[in-house]
């Protein structure tokens, strides 16, 4: 499609987008006949645009991203251990991994609490007849192979990532309870509610997030703070910090893993998802 | 304009290419009658061309009438020279943004230039006679002492006597003065001039305020319109007490003086189809106020989004290189149903409005001979390519058309290719109205 071509192309080069209005800016500074301002003016609209673009894209990225490792992690811990083997030495942790993977059918009684499957169905949103069928007791392999699928290789990390079709967070998150009816009906690939365990956090980031997912997890009413909203309420502070944000996600998210932050954000985040 | 395009030994090519940025044209105007033709270049020149006149021009080809469409040289001078803004400590580039002609009212010509800053009100005149026979000096080469002189005459008769000088006809000279200069009005670039009808005041607009000045007053103007998403402003041509300007949004707006004296708020809004990605507001707002003769407003060039469109999968690059901020000037021909508009690669492109085809015509020396006809171009977007397209990939986008004008009569259209000014007529369809 033309422009899903176009809007990719822009998306690719906001990066340079950016750098360019910059530069551009900077050179009006010197320029003969002093500044134009209506062409500035344009340059400081694409700027702004750019920008946006970027750091949805950027955002994006990194939470698929995440999703993805985690989805890895835990497929090879599930290959490694025996699919009946209940006897885990994290044992909450593993219940909540296998339950993820399986989705409802081996499920262990009690530690799971209903709206679980809700939210998990909603972040991950697999078409139907998705690898997630695969995910007998048995255990799949490197599932997905039939879904709607992007290899990508991180230059950077030199993780491979596979890019399914999927929401972000903040949209699964606030569709949670319109989710609910018809999440029983499916299953589930390994979801995004990351019952990952510590063993193989890459970095601060990631185990922060990590940690928040798993508290997702738990029970509401045991634990009022670590709800599924936290994650809205995380993205909401990040967002809000504008282009700083960016920069400084890793402070904002330890800061809002941490109780107090969590305690004070809890009742209007409870209200946006309630809506 | 006469040249010669084909050097037949010397192959002078690359000195045509070199280009001295001073000589860019930046401006091109007829005047109301269309007998003078006015550039402005990025040095500060003016030069004035003249059509030249069937009894001067050389011998035509049988079935054509009037005048013989050549321009020649009838005047140059320098308008305005590079300045210092000493409290901002900014240049003043002395390119010449606009030239409006005044209505003629007597034998001489009159004409605003502006350049960022300042505009200048010049007087073209014509002498052709000169006074001769003057006596004021002695044989000996000393004035003559007063007091020794008893009588007037005519004749050089008598050596104490002054002689009253006799005009006798000379070569044509063409004397042009400044008689204006209205400074200090705009802390912003002025982007447009407008004249009234009423012959008295005029208009300058910055990109945030019109000013309105009375041509005989220099010191004082008022300040009828802030607004920071200011574009260009005009005139109409027939009444006196409304102006239109456009923002970068692509909208215009009619604004009445009689009802306030700051005109915020505007009589009518005209708001174009505008595509809303960023990319492309940057080329809608690339376009300027022009009026129809006859006194209805333009409110939409409907050939506008399809003038570009090719360079719709060249936006960053457009960007990058600053392109995507050229403004291509839009003007009509007298009777309002074509309106034409330039591009890059030394293209432009006309359109007619009612059925809205488009020809795209190219004004490059190597291709026209003096009354050659022009063949059409295209440029290659898809389909089936036919031989002389050009592809958008191999569009020069440093040769653009940015200026043009329209001779208010009749089918001559006067391009300005960067240093160099192309003036094509329509032999077939000289007039515009049989067109």
């Amino acid at each position: 499609m033309e422009v899903d071509r176009r809007a990719m192309e822009c998306a690719v080069d906001a990066q340079s987008l950016i750098s360019i209005s910059l530069m551009k800016i900077h050179n009006s500074r010197t320029q003969r006949g002093g500044i134009k301002l209506h062409k500035n003016l344009l340059v400081s609209y694409v700027l702004r645009n750019a920008r946006q673009v970027y750091i949805k894209e950027k955002y994006a990225e990194i939470y698929r991203m995440q999703q993805y490792e985690e989805v890895m992690a835990v497929c090879n811990e599930i290959q490694e251990l025996d699919p009946l083997d209940l006897g885990a030495e994290d044992g909450d942790e593993e219940e909540q991994g296998r339950a993820a993977c399986c989705g409802e059918e081996s499920r262990p009684a009690g530690s799971r609490e209903p709206e679980q499957p809700y939210y998990r169905s909603c972040c991950m949103e697999a078409p139907p007849g998705s690898p997630c069928d695969q995910f007998a007791p048995n255990g799949g392999g490197g599932g997905g192979s039939h879904c709607n699928k992007t290899t990508v290789l991180d230059l950077d990390t030199h993780v491979v990532t596979t890019v399914e079709n999927g929401f972000l967070h903040q949209d699964c998150c606030c569709a949670a309870p319109q989710c609910a009816p018809g999440a029983a009906a499916r299953k589930r690939k390994v979801d995004s509610g990351g019952c990952a365990p510590d063993a193989e956090e890459p970095s601060d980031f990631t185990a922060a997030r990590k940690r928040l997912k798993r508290e997702d997890c738990s029970n509401p009413d045991c634990n009022p703070d670590y709800t599924d909203t936290s994650n809205i309420s995380n993205l909401i502070s990040i967002f809000g910090s504008g282009f700083s944000g960016l920069l400084s996600r890793q402070a904002d998210l330890e800061q809002v893993c941490s109780k107090q932050a969590l305690a004070s954000l809890g009742a209007w985040t409870r209200a946006i998802v309630a809506f | 304009m006469g040249e010669d395009a084909e050097s037949p030994k010397i192959n002078h090519t690359f000195l045509r290419d070199y280009v001295t940025e001073a000589d860019v044209i930046s401006t091109v105007e007829f005047n109301q009658t269309g007998d003078l033709l006015a550039t402005g270049d990025k040095g500060g020149r003016v030069v004035i061309f003249q059509r030249e006149t069937e009894s001067k021009g050389e011998s035509e080809e049988a079935g054509e009438v009037g005048d013989s469409g050549e321009y020649n040289v009838y005047s140059t001078f320098q308008s305005h020279e590079p300045d210092f803004d000493y409290l901002k400590s900014l240049e003043i580039e002395e390119k010449i943004n606009k030239i409006r002609w005044l209505p003629q009212q007597n034998a001489a010509h009159f004409l605003l230039s502006t350049n960022d800053k300042t505009v200048k009100l010049w007087k073209v005149s014509e002498r052709d006679k000169r006074p001769e026979g003057y006596n004021l000096k002695d044989e000996e080469g000393r004035i003559k002492d007063v007091s020794t002189i008893t009588s007037l005459r005519v004749q050089n008769s008598l050596p104490c006597g002054f002689t009253v000088p006799v005009l006798k006809p000379t070569d044509l000279m063409v004397e042009v003065r400044p008689r204006r200069v209205f400074a200090n009005g705009h802390t912003y670039h002025i982007n447009s001039i407008s004249v009234n009808s009423d012959g008295e005041t005029y208009l300058s607009a910055d990109d945030l305020r019109i000013n309105m000045w009375h041509l005989d007053i220099t010191d004082r103007s008022f300040s009828i319109l802030c607004d920071p998403d200011l574009f260009s402003a005009e005139f109409p041509p027939h009444h006196c007490h409304v102006f239109v300007y456009s923002s970068s949004k692509g909208t215009l707006r009619l604004c009445d003086m009689r009802a306030s004296a700051l005109c915020d708020k505007h009589t009518k809004l005209f708001t174009p189809f505008t595509n809303k990605s960023f990319h492309h507001q940057c080329k809608v707002s690339n376009r300027e106020t022009q009026f129809f003769l006859s006194g209805s407003v333009v409110s939409e060039c409907p050939a506008h989004p399809q003038v570009h469109e090719y360079l719709r999968s060249k936006l960053c690059s457009l960007y990058e290189n600053d392109c995507i901020f050229d403004k291509f000037e839009c003007v009509w021909n007298s009777s309002d149903s074509v309106i034409m508009t330039g591009a890059y690669n030394s293209f432009f492109r006309m359109f007619d409005r009612e059925t809205g085809r488009g020809v795209t015509l190219e004004a490059w020396r190597e291709n026209s001979k003096p009354r050659a006809v022009l063949r059409t171009r295209r440029v290659y977007t898809g389909g089936k390519r036919r031989r002389g397209d050009v592809g958008v990939d191999s569009l020069d986008f440093t040769k653009k058309i940015l200026h043009m004008a329209w001779h208010p009569a009749e089918n001559i259209i006067a391009i300005a290719a960067t240093n160099n000014l192309y003036i094509f007529q329509d032999r077939v369809n000289p007039d515009a109205q049989t067109q």
